[in-house]
C-alpha cells in the first residue's frame, strides 16, 4: 500500500460515518416539515368532527403530541436509537411492524425491475455505443429516449389497456388472486402473474435510463487509446468490449444506479398505487393522506436510511474497482 | 464613453459570433431540430389554445364514452367532456410549470454551486452537505407531503419542484468552478478589483452555462413528469386542466373509454420526448467530440 492511501475498510468505515450526520438531518428535516404544516393529526382521527377541548387534550397527551416541538424530537431521537418509532395514529400498530410488513413486495417488485433493466439496459447501451451513428443504435437510442420520457402512470394505464383489457391475460390489481388460497408453487405462479404487469411498467423506465448511461459511458471508452491499443494488440472484439471496456465503463454505470434509486423509489409508488400493489410506496402516499404522522417519520427514515446505505455501498464498490479514490 | 460602446459592440459581434457557430453545430443534429419543431409546435398550440380548441373543455353535454370521431377528435369522456380540446388545454400548464420549475430551480443552482465553488472551505462543505441531503431524501415523497399539506396551488406546485430539483445543478456550477477560479482570468480580474459577486456572476459563471442550460432543459422535461404525477395523486391545482389530472381521472376509464388515458399521455409523451431531444442536442453541440473526428 503506497502513502496516502487509505485501506478499503477505513475507507469504508470513513464513508459509513459520514452517512450518521445526513440521517439525523433527514430525521430532524421530516419532523420540522410535517408539524410545520396547517392541520393537524387529532381532528384527523376523530374524523372530522370537533373535538371537546378535553377529548383535545387526552388524545393529545397520549400520543405524546402535548409537548413543545422541541421535547418531542429530542425524545423522538432517542426512541429511534432503542428501534422504537412509536405507532400509527390509525392501524394502532407499531411503525416497525407495518413497514416490515409492507417491505417484502416492495423489494419484490424494484429487485424484479432493476435486475430486468439493469441486464436489459446494459447489453441494449453496449450494442448501441458500439454500432454508434448506424441504423440500430438510432432505433435503440429513440425506443430508449421514449421509454426515458414516457410518464410511469401512464405506461402503466397502456399497459393495462394492452394486456388486461385488449389481451385479458394479466390481472390488474394486487398481488395474489383473493379467490383462490394458493399454497406452493400455484402461490409463486400466481405472485408472478400479478407482478408481470406493475414490474414492466418499472422496467420500461428504468432499462432506458440504464441503456442511456451505459451508451455514452461506453462510446466515450471506446474512443480511447488503451482501447486502440488492446485492438492493435490484435485481441477479439469479444474480448476488447467485454474485457477492456465494459470493465471500465462498469464503475460509472453503477455509480448512477445508486444515485437513481430515489427515482426508482418515486417509480414504485407510482406504480404501486395503479396496480393495487401492497408495497411502501402506496402505504407512504395513505399515511400522508392520514396525517399519520409517526408513520410518514418512520417510512421518511427508512427510505432515506436505504438510500443512503445503497450510495455508501456503491462508493466502496467504487473504491474497489479504482483504487485511486482511496487517496486522500 | 465611445469606449464603452465599442466594447459592447465586440463582445455583441463575438456573442453573435458563437451563437451562429452553435447554430451550425446544432442543426447537424436531425434529431435535434426534430424536438425543437415538436417544441415549438407545442409552444403555439399553448398559447392559441382558444382558436385550437373546437369545444369548450368543460363543455359536458356530447354523449358519454364516445370513441375518437369527425366531431370529437380524440373521443369524449365518462361525463362527456370532448378529450381533444381538454388535451390541448393541458398544454399551456405543463409547459408553464416545466418552464419556472426549471428557470427557478437553475437559478438556486447557481447561486448555491457557485458560492460553494468560488469560496470554499467551511462554506463549501456546508453548502455541499445541504446539497447531499436534498439528494437523499425521497424527492417525490416531500413533493407529496408539501403538497398534501400546505393544499394544491400552481404556484406552489411549481415552487416545490423548484425546490427538490437544483442539487445537480449546484454540483455542475460547484465542479466548474472550483476548475475555473484558479485559472488567469480569474487572478486579473481580482487584480484590477473586481468584488466576489462580480467575479462570480461575470467572469466564471459565462464559461459554465452550456452545461447549466443543458441541465435545465433536462430539468425541464422532469419537472413536466414531476407535476404529472403530482396531479395524478390527485395533488395539483384543481381548478386547471392538466394532463396528470385527465390521467387520474381516466384511471377508472380503461375498459369503457381508454382514448380518454391515451391521447393525454402521447401529449405528455411528445412534450417531454421533445425537451429532452433538444437537450441531447445541445448537449452534443456543446461537446462536439463525436462528430467531429
Amino acid at each position: 500500500m503506497k502513502k496516502g492511501q487509505k485501506s478499503i475498510l477505513a475507507y469504508a468505515l470513513n464513508r459509513l460515518l459520514q452517512g450518521i450526520p445526513m440521517i439525523i438531518m433527514v430525521i430532524i428535516l421530516t419532523f420540522v416539515l410535517i408539524n410545520l404544516a396547517p392541520g393537524d393529526p387529532v381532528s384527523m382521527m376523530t374524523a372530522g368532527i370537533d373535538p371537546t377541548p378535553d377529548m383535545r387534550a387526552l388524545l393529545e397527551k397520549q400520543w405524546g403530541i402535548d409537548e413543545p416541538l422541541f421535547v418531542q424530537l429530542i425524545k423522538y431521537l432517542g426512541r429511534i436509537l432503542t428501534g422504537d418509532f412509536g405507532m400509527s395514529y390509525f392501524q394502532g400498530k407499531s411503525v416497525v411492524d407495518i413497514i416490515l410488513e409492507r417491505l417484502p413486495p416492495t423489494l419484490l417488485l424494484m429487485m424484479t425491475a432493476i435486475l430486468i433493466s439493469t441486464i436489459f439496459g446494459i447489453v441494449c447501451g453496449i450494442i448501441s455505443a458500439y454500432h454508434m451513428y448506424k441504423r440500430i443504435d438510432s432505433v435503440l437510442s429513440i425506443a430508449a429516449l421514449i421509454g426515458y420520457s414516457a410518464p410511469l402512470f401512464w405506461v402503466g394505464q397502456v399497459l393495462i389497456i394492452v394486456f388486461a383489457v385488449v389481451l385479458d391475460i394479466f390481472p390488474v390489481s394486487g398481488m395474489h388472486d383473493l379467490r383462490m388460497a394458493a399454497t406452493g408453487f400455484k402461490k409463486i405462479l400466481d405472485t408472478a402473474k400479478h407482478l408481470f404487469l406493475p414490474s414492466l411498467s418499472l422496467t420500461f423506465w428504468f432499462s432506458a435510463l440504464m441503456m442511456r448511461v451505459t451508451r455514452t459511458k461506453m462510446s466515450d471508452i471506446l474512443q480511447s487509446d488503451y482501447i486502440k491499443t488492446a485492438r492493435a494488440k490484435g485481441l477479439s472484439e469479444t474480448k476488447v468490449i467485454m474485457g477492456h471496456a465494459f470493465r471500465n465503463a462498469l464503475a460509472p454505470i453503477i455509480t448512477v444506479l445508486g444515485f437513481e434509486l430515489g427515482a426508482v423509489v418515486m417509480g414504485a409508488t407510482v406504480v404501486e398505487t395503479i396496480f393495487g400493489w401492497p408495497g411502501m410506496g402506496r402505504l407512504m402516499y395513505e399515511s400522508i393522506l392520514r396525517r399519520d404522522y409517526p408513520l410518514i417519520t418512520g417510512i421518511f427514515f427508512f427510505v432515506s436510511l436505504s438510500i443512503i446505505l445503497v450510495n455508501i455501498l456503491v462508493d466502496i464498490m467504487y473504491a474497489v474497482f479504482d483504487p485511486q479514490v482511496r487517496y486522500e | 464613453m465611445n469606449d464603452f460602446i465599442m466594447h459592447l459592440k465586440t463582445n455583441m459581434n463575438l456573442t453573435l459570433g458563437s451563437i451562429r457557430r452553435f447554430w451550425q453545430r446544432y442543426k447537424r443534429n436531425k434529431a435535434g431540430l426534430i424536438g425543437l419543431g415538436l417544441f415549438t409546435i407545442l409552444v403555439f398550440i399553448a398559447i392559441f389554445t382558444p382558436i385550437i380548441s373546437p369545444f369548450d373543455p368543460l363543455d359536458n353535454t356530447f354523449e358519454t364514452n364516445l370513441p375518437p370521431n369527425n366531431v370529437n377528435y380524440f373521443g369524449t369522456d365518462d361525463l362527456g367532456r370532448d378529450v381533444f380540446s381538454r388535451t390541448v388545454q393541458g398544454a399551456g400548464v405543463s409547459l408553464i410549470v416545466g418552464a419556472f420549475a426549471s428557470f427557478t430551480s437553475t437559478l438556486i443552482g447557481i447561486f448555491i454551486g457557485g458560492f460553494a465553488g468560488y469560496i470554499g472551505k467551511g462554506v463549501d462543505l456546508v453548502l455541499m452537505k445541504i446539497t447531499e441531503l436534498f439528494q437523499v431524501l425521497p424527492q417525490f415523497f416531500v413533493a407529496i407531503l408539501i403538497a398534501s399539506f400546505f393544499g394544491p396551488g400552481f404556484w406552489g406546485i411549481i415552487l416545490v419542484i423548484s425546490l427538490l430539483s437544483w442539487p445537480k445543478t449546484a454540483r455542475l456550477v460547484r465542479a466548474e468552478f472550483l476548475s475555473l477560479k484558479e485559472q488567469e482570468f480569474v487572478s486579473a480580474a481580482k487584480t484590477v478589483g473586481c468584488n466576489r459577486f462580480t467575479i462570480i456572476f461575470n467572469e466564471i459563471l459565462p464559461s459554465a452555462m452550456p452545461e447549466v442550460i443543458v441541465n435545465g432543459s433536462l430539468i425541464m422535461a422532469t419537472a413536466i413528469l414531476m407535476q404529472a404525477s403530482l396531479s395524478f395523486f390527485g395533488l395539483g391545482d384543481p381548478s386547471k386542466i392538466s394532463w396528470g389530472k385527465m390521467l387520474s381521472d381516466s384511471q377508472g376509464l380503461l375498459r369503457s373509454a381508454p382514448w380518454a388515458s391515451i391521447f393525454p399521455g402521447i401529449a405528455i409523451l411528445l412534450t417531454v420526448l421533445s425537451i429532452n431531444l433538444i437537450g441531447d442536442a445541445l448537449n452534443d453541440a456543446i461537446n462536439p467530440k463525436f462528430r467531429e473526428r
